[in-house]
């Protein structure tokens, strides 16, 4: 598998492929045009069911013109304003795993013939699509499921071909969600790598425009056929101040120091059951999570039994099926699964992956219809350990 | 005399017992020897013997009338087997039955039990012993009733 | 023959890991009321298959799934993959209706190997519980043809009842070796029994091997693993020389689908087989 071609499309950093340009808000369209023209399914975000979703778009126009987000624990609301903003909002409940890793791919179908069967892995070619306002948490959870699904020893090849014909125009954030703690995770709101091309949207006084980075070769070869300028130092600072906002804005975050060593120490810490009460098992959490994995397989037959498939689907570690083993599960309770998933993030991954899992775009705290917010429950997993340790000391 | 002494002192079980308490148990101690499928002892007999078993096997079983005899542990080389002796009424929970011809040595329950009575640290330094079994047989027990093949 | 030559035939970095061969079904043991042993061959002839001691493959039927299963052979026989299995789940209750010249897909070996390499040169002792012989028999197999290579070498084997003994000819047949020391116990028997009745792990504080010097391969229920890991431990063997296999529910076996996690680890691709230390924190732990 050429995994390298994943990786070159992605290499480059903030300034390593030539100075920032800047375009007019009015070329976008032509960035989007120029796409398609050259074959792309231009992927970006669209207003859809009273939430910013990502879709298909021929033009700007279809973009959330507009809209503005507003989410909290269990809450995401939506509101129109006057200004003609194009990415003034944060991510919503889907995630760019929705077409690398999708949810539902058939793997393998087999066709019987008598007592004989042949099994047949053909996989329709992937179309090369190009998403449009990847966040630079978003481009941090491309990265990690890379690392799952391309780093070895074994490599999924249906990923693999949609990955490499995935082109990413990334844009920085010019505000936090309200669930919003990437700049504590490292992984934004800058974006810093992973990109073709990476944009910020500038609206000062009655200027809006874009500052445009180029991330990789591709990135270059699509930017030259825009109409882009050299950004000028104010430009420059102009887009800082943009992401600025957004680091300052940024109302949660998780101290990530000894993490691991602390969720490893607290298996038996009584916050998981405090957790479990609340927690519904709904899975939302790492439905919504841009790094989440975890799949199931479907076995199908069709009605007459000469032809079955297998088909692979996101699965969750908060279902009971997903560690039965012949006498039963293995997690059987609500708090050992929410146990799983936290530790995995915050912990696990970090020696299975070299980073975390969590990449801080908040959607599981948004999403969960309940609200349990995972750096309020770290915090208080971590905090439990200074309460003992307090409470040691002061007995001596 | 001598081999049955030497046998006693060098059983792992006595391990660590003065040479004094070893007398004394060796003066509660007389060879054995059953023949295979020769019944030792029946539930409900006065239980009065602790046996180390030096060689041969022996079945501890329960019987169920409509069944038959159930096979609860076997016992082998180098194993002791025996402590209905220890607490009253003295009497036997188990059948045991030779299963290989099986050469012991019998420790006198009575015997063995005044002279605990007489001197209580070697009462307490075979009690530990035994407890050390008891733990062991329990913890087998609860295995085999967790039916962990299933 | 190398596990660089079964790769290429099942499981080789460039095809796609998802994608079984076809094997045919070349016999079927039925070794007891309710485990089954299948040997295959590749359906297209030509490459050999090998493994690892310890390895397993994923077994597909068509149209009802696929499961994990050990592989139970002797390695050092390249044309045939052997697997022996319990009729306790839907794959695997179909499965035992496999009848010879039955297709069955097979994508494999996957996983890691018990240490029969850097046991040369010491006592090894293999203690099985229940159908957790199925994995041990190839290493046994491997020491056995390399029997000048070990010290002593002892399997105990402990099962739920006397009709519950897997591979039991062969079982009896090795009995008769004088270089090797074989001791069979079961959880429960009738009076016409004449075997051992108790724990496995009964078996070890008198089992004949140089504690000091042996490498120990354990693999039944966790549980089981466990109190051996104990007797073990009390008989002076390292920590370090113990070698457990895990189990847990695996859909991919290449790492992509997270199911078979135990702590950091992936039984899939870090295990089945594991060194103790590797998962000593998280084994004594409840719904890791």
């Amino acid at each position: 598998m050429k995994t390298d071609k994943v990786q070159s499309s992605s290499e480059g950093s903030f300034t390593s492929n030539g100075a920032p340009r800047v375009f007019t808000v009015e070329h976008l369209n032509t960035l989007i045009r120029n796409l398609r023209d050259q074959g792309y399914a231009v992927i970006g975000p669209v207003v859809q069911d009273a939430a910013i979703v990502y879709d298909e778009i021929s033009s700007s126009e279809d973009l959330p013109i507009g809209w503005i987000d507003t989410q909290s624990n269990a809450s995401y609301r939506l509101t129109k304003r006057a200004a003609k903003t194009l990415f003034n909002f944060t991510v919503g409940p889907q995630s760019w795993k929705k077409y690398l890793h999708k949810p539902s791919v058939r793997i393998l179908e087999a066709e019987k013939n008598g007592n004989e069967f042949a099994v047949n892995d053909a996989q329709p070619p992937a179309k090369k699509q190009a998403f449009l306002g990847v966040r630079a948490c978003e481009l941090h959870a491309i990265a990690i499921q890379d690392r799952v699904l391309l780093g070895g020893p074994y490599v999924d090849p249906i990923y693999a071909e949609l990955r490499t014909n995935t082109l990413i125009v990334a844009v920085n954030c010019e505000k936090a969600g309200g669930t919003c703690f990437c700049a504590s995770m490292g992984t934004g709101p800058r974006a810093e790598h992973g990109y073709d091309l990476a944009l910020t949207e500038i609206r000062e006084s009655d200027h809006h425009y874009f500052l445009i980075e180029t991330g990789s070769a591709l990135g270059a070869t699509v930017l030259a056929g825009l109409p882009a300028e050299v950004a000028s130092e104010s430009d420059i600072q102009a887009a800082n101040r943009v992401i600025a906002t957004a680091t300052h804005q940024m109302g949660r975050k998780v101290d990530m120091s000894e993490m691991k060593e602390i969720l490893y120490r607290n298996t038996e810490n009584p916050r998981w059951q405090d957790i479990a009460s609340r927690c519904m098992s709904c899975a939302n959490c790492t439905l919504v999570c841009p790094t989440c994995f975890c799949t199931t397989i479907e076995d199908t037959t069709d009605l007459r039994g000469t032809r079955a498939e297998r088909w692979r689907k996101w699965d969750s570690c908060f279902t009971m099926e997903f560690s039965y083993i012949h006498g039963g599960s293995i997690r059987t309770s609500p708090g050992t699964r929410y146990r799983q998933w936290l530790t995995h993030k915050f912990g696990s991954w970090g020696d299975q992956f070299g980073s975390a899992g969590c990449v801080g775009c908040g959607r599981c705290i948004t999403w969960c219809p309940v609200g349990i917010d995972v750096t309020e429950e770290l915090k208080a997993i971590r905090d439990s350990e200074l309460v003992e340790a307090g409470s040691i000391k002061s007995k001596e | 005399m001598e081999t049955l002494e030497r046998y006693v002192a060098e059983h792992p079980f006595f391990a660590g017992m003065s040479e004094k308490h070893i007398q004394l148990i060796v003066g509660c101690a007389s060879n054995v020897k059953y023949d295979a499928g020769q019944q030792i002892d029946r539930a409900g007999m006065e239980a009065n013997t602790f046996f180390l078993v030096r060689q041969g096997r022996v079945a501890v079983e329960i019987v169920n009338p409509t069944s038959g005899p159930i096979t609860i542990q076997t016992v082998g080389d180098g194993d002791v087997l025996g402590w209905s002796w220890l607490f009253p009424p003295y009497i036997h929970h188990f059948d045991s039955k030779a299963l290989d011809l099986t050469r012991a040595i019998a420790l006198d329950g009575k015997c063995l039990r005044q002279k605990c009575d007489a001197d209580h640290e070697l009462g307490y330094e075979l009690f530990k012993r035994f407890a050390q079994i008891m733990e062991q047989r329990i913890a087998s027990t609860r295995l085999q009733l967790m039916d962990l093949y299933k | 023959m190398t596990t660089q030559s079964v790769q290429s035939a099942v499981g080789a970095p460039d095809l796609n890991p998802m994608l079984p061969q076809t094997f045919r079904v070349r016999k079927v043991i039925n070794d007891t009321y309710d485990t089954f042993t299948l040997e295959l061959t590749p359906s297209h002839g030509g490459a050999e298959v090998s493994f690892r001691p310890g390895q397993f493959n994923m077994l597909y039927l068509y149209g009802v799934g696929e499961v994990p299963i050990s592989i139970s052979g002797d390695p050092s026989r390249g044309n045939v993959l052997v697997h022996t299995t319990r009729a306790v789940g839907t794959v695997t209750k179909v499965m035992s209706k496999l009848k010879v010249g039955d297709l069955i897909g097979v994508r494999g070996p996957y996983g890691t190997a018990w240490p029969v390499e850097e046991a040369v040169g010491n006592d090894v002792v293999i203690i099985a519980g229940g159908i957790g012989l199925a994995p041990l028999r190839p290493a046994l197999y491997h020491i056995l043809s390399h029997r000048t290579k070990y010290g002593k070498v002892v399997l105990l084997y402990g099962t739920r009842t006397p009709s519950d003994i897997l591979y039991r000819k062969d079982l009896e047949q090795l009995r008769s070796r004088f270089d090797l020391e074989v001791h069979v116990t079961v959880d429960r028997a009738m009076g016409t029994w004449r075997g051992n009745v108790g724990v496995v792990t009964n078996l070890i504080p008198k089992a004949p091997f140089d504690p000091t010097n042996t490498v120990a391969m354990v693999c039944g229920p966790e549980i089981m693993m466990r109190f051996t890991v104990l007797g073990l431990q009390k008989r002076g063997v390292a920590l370090d020389s113990i070698y457990l296999s895990l189990e847990r529910n695996m859909k991919c076996a290449v790492g992509f689908c997270g199911h078979c996690q135990f702590g950091p680890l992936f039984v899939c691709k870090d295990g089945p087989v594991f060194r103790y230390g590797q998962v000593r924190e998280f084994l004594n732990k409840r719904e890791i």
